[in-house]
């Protein structure tokens, strides 16, 4: 049977609405991966056990209320406590450009802004996940 | 140290990645299941199958809290259609679960059906047994649930629930064949709505009329999962059905049909992949195909010489 790569899509922080992240959970889908898709408002610590649970192989977190200096960096070091450091974690969201360095710092692997095509974060992701 | 005893020793980590390798049949597969046999046997298996949208992950939350209330360690399997033009799936149950994922004892795994017909992954049934040798009490199998003929379920679980809603229009009849043989159980969920009564009376009746299921008569129960109504009878009737198993000698009758079922399953796999190798290496299969094709041998004729030449 041939591997799929599996991505758990979150939205942690309080915003609201989940429009951006079914379109992209949708775009995964159709580009082959199996999406486990958890709905909003989670917390680092219930996306960290959801990616152990469920032995994804990336974690993509979307955010529109600002907090992601605090949560992505957050969900990175959850699960690194999990030996789960060879997940690749990517976000997206209204994310400011100054904000970039910092979170790819903390170990984020890429940032999508609004607008970046579907089918480039497909692509990131076929060319970044190991094993 | 070892997956299996990482696994057995309770780690959580070595759980999901035993089910990782299992469900992709990697190389560790096999040894990983044969470690962990020993290991199996003692979960109570609930299957939970019905309609989209029916409440079926509503409801396993609800009685995964219940049985955790209890003192039960809680495994779930759910189970989303894998898209047959893309391959990929979107596997939404954990949205109506969440609460669930902070509790240590409480596992919930995703699975794409991966081309699978009957309601199930195609690895669910070793997946269940992973979770069974982790040493989960009870464990909750969330079939697709798109309309399939979704009878699987009762190849892994112990007691099946089928979870239908009032007011589909034409209700007995939207219930697709095969589904009122499989339900021990039967919910009907969101009774907060109109058509409950009819819905219960002909659901009573089709039940007296099926001529299967002497030994153990299905019953109704009525749920709001979404309020946790109705939940106390619900577990009741679990565990009364449990109960009737393991004192009718049922549970056994099943394991062993089940177990024998798998083991010529496992069976069939091992000796086709032998034979096709076996054929495949000196082109062999080509010029059977050939000699097919111009109408020089039957089928039949070259499965016997297969066969023969195999067994010998
Ligand atoms: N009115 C009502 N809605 C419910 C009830 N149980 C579940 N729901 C809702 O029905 C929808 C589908 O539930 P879900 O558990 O995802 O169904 P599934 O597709 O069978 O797993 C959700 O919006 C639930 O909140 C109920 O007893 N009454
Ligand atoms: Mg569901």
């Amino acid at each position: 049977m041939e591997k799929r790569i599996r991505v758990l899509v979150a939205k942690p922080g309080l915003d609201g609405h989940d429009r951006g992240a079914k379109v992209v959970a949708r775009a995964l889908r159709d580009a082959g991966f199996e999406v486990i898709y958890t709905g909003l408002r989670q917390t680092p610590e219930q996306i960290a056990e959801a990616a152990l649970e469920e032995d994804v192989n990336v974690v993509a977190l979307s955010l529109l209320s600002g907090a992601h200096n605090t949560l992505f960096p957050k969900v990175v070091e959850l699960l690194k406590e999990r030996e789960m450091q060879h997940v690749l974690i990517v976000g997206g969201g209204v994310i400011p450009d100054s904000d970039i360095p910092g979170l790819k710092q903390a170990g984020v692997a890429e940032i999508f802004t609004p607008g970046t095509p579907t089918a480039a974060i497909v692509e990131f992701i076929k060319v970044h996940v190991t094993q | 140290m070892d997956i299996v005893q990482e696994l057995l020793r309770g780690s959580r980590r070595a759980l999901a990645r035993a089910i990782t390798a299992v469900e992709n049949d990697y190389e560790e597969a096999g040894s990983i299941l044969q470690d962990i046999y020993p290991f199996t046997g003692r979960a109570h298996v609930i299957g939970i199958t019905g309609p989209p949208g029916a409440g079926k992950s509503t409801l396993t939350d609800k009685l995964a809290k219940e049985y955790r209330g209890q003192g039960k360690t809680v495994g779930i399997v759910a189970v989303d259609p894998t898209s047959p033009f893309f391959g990929g799936a979107i596997l939404g149950d954990r949205i109506r679960m969440n609460e669930l994922t902070m509790d240590p004892g409480v596992f919930l795994r995703s699975m794409g059906t991966r081309g699978s017909l009957g309601g199930l992954a195609r690895k669910t049934v070793e997946v269940v047994k992973l979770m069974d040798a982790f040493g989960k009490d009870i464990i909750f199998i969330e079939t697709v649930g798109v309309g399939q003929s979704e009878v699987d379920v009762i190849k892994a679980a112990d007691t099946t629930v089928v979870v239908l809603v009032p007011g589909l229009g034409d209700d007995i009849q939207a219930i697709k064949a095969g589904i009122l043989e499989i339900g021990d159980i039967f919910v009907i969920n969101k009774a907060d709505r109109d058509g409950v009564e009819r819905l219960n009376t002909e659901l009573e009746m089709m039940l007296d009329l099926n001529p299967e299921k002497t030994l153990w008569r299905p019953v109704v129960k009525r749920t709001v999962a979404s309020r946790g109504e109705g939940l106390v009878e619900l577990l009741e009737a679990l565990e009364n059905h449990r109960t009737f198993l393991v004192t009718s000698g049922e549970q056994q009758r099943r394991r062993s049909a089940r177990t024998k079922n798998e083991l010529l399953v496992l069976l069939n796999e091992h000796i086709s992949k032998k034979v096709l190798e076996k054929i495949t290496v000196g082109g062999e299969l080509d010029s059977f195909v050939e000699r097919l094709e111009n109408h020089q041998q039957t089928p039949y004729a070259i499965v016997n010489t297969i066969l023969a030449e195999m067994l010998r």
